[in-house]
This record gives structure tokens, sequence and C-alpha cells, in this order.
């Protein structure tokens, strides 16, 4: 409330599309300006620097074995060893490529379904809508995870049914927030003047609204990744993953019956998840921000 | 509001309708049926034996017959029988049910209550430390996986500071008694609930802090003050029951996901519920108990969300004339 009056930016979200240009400019600039943002970003760039070249430089096998089993922090190596001798930090390091492949993969798949059905639902309306929200509804009632574990069980354990079990159980959030931008946009008067003048429904859909539904959608997708990073983190726990790579997941999965003993073959693989989706949390947040600039603190 | 009710209950046996059929097509995607089970179970046996048992089973039947076949059976209750277990899948599923509706319930009702006023608090003071700290409790929430943080609390709380048991519902032995028993599954089920608890507890202080805010500035609230009542009366009386609106919406939406954290959670604390029963048919390639598990958790977040429909248009007289 109180920072509604003091508004710093000269564009609200309203002008977005006279001016895109503009805005977008001045969108980036809050963002660079919310130290909190700044700092999951870095975050962010470190990880997937990390993940790029980290193997490379390490030229390691994470499934290798490096020495005793259960060996602690700081005896040979980094970060220890686990039950059969692998070392942890390798594991990590390898595990950043995959978990993020896997997710923003899962997350890219997920998103096309989500706007795809969310846009035709919201621009036409009526009975298309009507029956794509009755399937968004029934793909609801599906618990994710279970969903998911389900798909991977009864089909394969391959890195592609993975990603398409994640992307199937979470598109549903997608299609709801692109609909609901749709039905707003859609009556706007520079949507009606571009049907006036004759444009194809798919130019409205494309290059018309969806430009204009993007600030929500892309908080929403960066939001996604984080979420798809979770997921994939839970499957593979569970061993519903590949199992010729290593993930954060599965080294804890791995570890479960010999925590007690060796705390640090569960702890590090779960720092490096919680650290990953804070960064994209704090990205998401500050978008969220500099996008909604009279919602700051919310 | 009748006809609003009985719309919404049709939508649900439709919905439970396409459950089923989806059950069905993923057991004929599935690698291998229930007469491959059997014939490896019993080592093995000759083609003619196994097509005698397929004709038994009526899978030689067309496609279409075996589909109306499954929705008979499912919906009248009979979900198929474990061969692993030796039991029928449905018995097998009310056994394990306790324990995750336990879990999922008590969780859910912490989050809600406790996130809720934890907004509010955090929504008195916009700027204050607290709501900081929710916000940044909220963002921790989100990030976290439950299942590491399962295990992390056991480490915490039941090996190096030993307040909590480590797995199971029960003692063993159990303790005598019928009020040393509750007291003792509810010490089993501290950590575990709050394990699944934090994590929602978390998004809904958010939530609620943000709706409370909106609220605040409501009219009706400034209605309120000039009338000269307490703040507390406001707080508390007015605005707490319109910003939970929202949190009670979400939170309706999310049980299922809510039951996903619960499989999870009941997989690291080894809690004989859902999950563990999933994980293990998994393994087993039990599908008749899979899809059994995949059912039930449908039809209950079904069922939910009729009820939180309901809930949501008491608590709300202008939804009634909506929906």
């Amino acid at each position: 409330m109180t920072d509604s009056d003091h508004d710093p930016r000269p564009f609200t979200v309203e002008q977005f599309p006279e001016q895109p240009e503009i805005w977008w400019r001045e969108t980036a600039r809050m963002f660079c300006t919310n130290k909190a943002a700044v700092v999951g970003a870095a975050s962010l760039v470190l990880i997937v620097l990390v993940g790029t070249f980290g193997p490379i430089i390490l030229a390691a096998d994470p499934f290798a074995i490096v020495g005793a089993p259960l060996r602690e922090p700081g005896e040979g190596t980094l970060l220890g060893t686990d039950y059969l001798g692998r070392d942890v930090f390798t594991g990590i390091i390898y595990g950043v490529r995959t978990t993020l492949a896997i997710a923003i993969t899962a997350t890219i798949f997920a998103v096309f379904v989500g706007i795809s059905i969310g846009a035709v639902a919201g621009f036409y309306g009526g009975k298309i809508d009507n029956a794509l929200m009755r399937v968004t509804e029934f793909f609801q009632v599906l618990p994710p995870l279970v969903f998911a574990m389900v798909i991977v069980a009864v089909f394969s354990h391959d890195l592609w049914t993975v990603i398409i079990a994640i992307g199937i159980t979470t598109w549903t959030t997608e299609a709801r927030l692109t609909r609901a931008e749709f039905l707003k946009i859609k009556e706007r008067e520079y949507v009606t003047a571009e049907r006036a003048v004759g444009a194809t429904d798919r130019r409205m859909m494309l290059q018309v609204i969806l430009p204009n539904a993007l600030p929500p959608l892309i908080i929403a997708v960066t939001l996604r990744v984080g979420i798809s990073v979770i997921y994939e983190a839970a499957l593979s726990f569970l061993g519903l993953t590949d199992p010729d790579v290593m993930t954060w997941g599965k080294m804890i999965g791995l570890s479960r019956d010999f925590f007690f003993e060796a705390w640090w073959t569960v702890t590090f693989p779960g720092v490096a998840i919680l650290v990953t989706v804070l960064s994209i949390a704090l990205i998401g947040d500050g978008l969220n921000d500099a996008f909604n600039p009279k919602l700051r603190g919310r | 509001m009748t006809k609003a009710i009985v719309e919404r209950l049709l939508f649900g046996a439709v919905l439970i309708v396409a459950v089923v059929v989806l059950d069905f097509l993923l057991l004929q995607l599935a690698p291998g049926d229930v007469v491959d089970t059997i014939m490896t179970e019993a080592g093995g046996g000759d083609p003619e034996l196994a097509a005698a048992i397929r004709a038994a089973y009526g899978l030689d039947q067309p496609m279409h017959v075996q589909l109306f076949t499954y929705l008979g059976k499912m919906l009248t209750g009979d979900l198929g029988y474990s061969h692993y277990y030796d039991e029928p899948v449905l018995s097998l599923l009310l056994l394990h049910l306790p324990a995750t509706l336990m879990l999922t319930l008590s969780a859910f009702v912490i989050a809600v209550a406790l996130g809720t006023l934890m907004g509010v608090v955090a929504a008195l003071r916009p700027q204050g430390l607290f709501s900081h700290v929710v916000t940044m409790f909220s963002l921790l929430g989100y990030a976290t996986p439950v299942f590491w943080l399962g295990m992390i609390l056991l480490l915490a709380f039941a090996l190096h500071l030993p307040l909590f048991p480590a797995y199971g519902l029960h003692s063993v032995p159990q303790p005598q008694g019928t009020l040393d028993r509750i007291l003792d599954v509810l010490n089993h089920l501290v950590l575990p609930t709050f394990t699944l608890a934090i994590l929602y507890l978390a998004s809904y202080s958010r939530l609620a802090r943000a709706s409370m805010l909106d609220v605040l500035g409501a009219d009706y609230i400034r209605t309120a003050r000039t009338k000269g009542l307490s703040e507390f009366a406001i707080t508390y009386k007015h605005a707490l029951k319109n910003a939970a609106l929202p949190v009670v919406t979400v939170a309706g939406l999310q049980l299922g996901a809510i039951f996903s954290g619960a499989v999870l959670v009941e997989t690291v604390y080894s809690l004989p519920g859902l999950g563990p029963l999933l994980y293990e048919s998994i393994v087993r390639r039990d599908y008749p108990v899979i899809m059994g598990v995949l059912f039930g958790a449908a039809v209950t977040t079904i069922i939910a969300n009729i009820i939180t429909d309901l809930i949501y248009g008491a608590l709300d007289p202008r939804i009634k004339a909506i929906t």
C-alpha cells in the first residue's frame, strides 16, 4: 500500500503495450536494483557455469570408487565419500548438469502444453474453453508426484520418460494462468482494433495477446524451473530415473540407509538442491517486484 | 445452489470414471500383464496354460469389453488383486490409508492455521522484521525438498538430540493402555507432520500476508475503525475471515500436492502409509496396487475438492450467487 504513492518507475504495467521497449528496459533496471534478485541471478549463473565446465575440468567418473566408503569430509576428499566410496563432491558437480537439464526440458514441455491449452481456451471461450478446462481439472485431481511415479514405473526409467512425467503432471498451472490473462487481455481496445483490421486468430494469439501476457507468464515459468528441480529430485530420490546418470536426488536416495552414520552423504546434495531452487526463487521474486512495482513487498 | 451442488457432484463422478479409464490405459501400456506375473511367480509354465489363465481373466476379450469389465469392477470397489501381497487391492489400500490420512490432515490443519496466523501478524507491520522473516521463510519453503528436510530433521531430532523416534508409527513393543498407545502414535507423528507442514506453512503464510494486506486496505475495515472497534476486533474478526479465503482455496487445490509430499515423508520415516505401499509396488511391478493407489488418491482429491467448494461457499456468501 505505502509503495504505490511513490512508484519509482515512470511507466506502469498499464502503459506496457504502448511502449514495450521502454517498459522492458525500465523493468530490467528495476530488477537490477533489487539486491536479493541480483544475488539469485548471480548464484544461478555460477551454478550453470559449474554445470557446464565443472565436469570438463574434473574429468572424473561420478560412479567411480575413489577411496574407502563413508569417509568423512576433509579426509582426502572435499565432501567425503558415500557407502561405496564414491566421491560426493564429484557427484554434486556432475549432478548440476543432469538436474538442470531435466528440469529445464520438463519446464519447456509443461509451459508449451500449458500455454497452448490456456491460450486456445481463453481466446475462443465458450464450449472450447469449457472442454479444455474440464481436461485441466482432470489433470489437477491426479496427485502430481504419484502420477509422475506411476508414469515412470509403467513406461521406462529413461530421461525422456522422467521429463515427460514431470511435464505432464505440472502444466495445469500455466494453462490456468494463460487462460486468465487471455480472457483479460482480449477485451482490451488494441486487441479489438487488431481484430477489426482482420488479423487472423493465429496472429491475434501469438503476436497481439501473448506478448502482453508475458510478464506473469515469465514469473510462472521461472518458478516452474525450481519446482521441476524439486520433482526431478523426488523421482530420482525414489530411484525412478535413468540408472546411468548421477543426480542430486539419487545421491540422497542411495544414501538413505547410511545417513545416520554419514550425514554428509545426504546433507551436501540437499544443500545443492536448496541453493539452486532458492536462487530461482529469488529471481522469480525479483521479477515479480519489477513487473508489479505497486505490489512490492507482497 | 442445489443445482450447482448436483452439477459439481455429477462432474466429480465423470472425473472418477475418467481416472478409471486412465488407469486402464496405463495398465494396457504397461509391459507384461497379470498372467506374466503369475507365471513368473509360479516359476514359468507352458503357453497353453498362460492362454487358459488369460481366458479365465477375460484378457482374451476385445479391448472395449475389457474396459467395461474393468470400469464395472473398479466402480463397485473391486480394485483388483495383489499377487505379491496375496490380498485384494482395496483391503491393502484401506490398511495403509489411516497413516496417510492422519499425516496429511494434521499437516494440512497445522499449515493452514499457523500459516494464516503468521501471515496476519506479518501483515500488521508490512515492513517489520517478522514480515521479512515470513517472506524469507516462504522462499526457503519453496526451495527445500521435503524428503531431504525429513532426513535433516531426523539427524537433528532423532539422532543428535534424541527427542523423537526415528521411524514407524508404533514403539516396539507397543505400550500398554489405550492412552499410552495414542500418545505413542502421536509422538511418532510429530516429526513427519512438521516436515510436511513446514513447507506448506511457508507458502500459506505468505499468501495470508498478501491477502491480509489487501483486506486491511478495504473500505469496510475503515468503516469498522470509524465505528471505534478495537484493533484486535478489526484484525481478528473482520479482516481475518476474508484474508483466510485465498488460503482455504489454494490449500484445497493443493491437497493433491500435499498427498504427494506425504508419500515422500512416509518413505523417509517408514510410516505404514500409502507412500511405502506405492514404492514397494513399483519396485515389484505390482500394477493392480499401483493403479489402485492412483485411483484412491484421485478419488480422495475429487471428494476433498467438492468439500472445499462447499466450505468456500459457506465462508463467502458472494460465491453462491455465481455458482
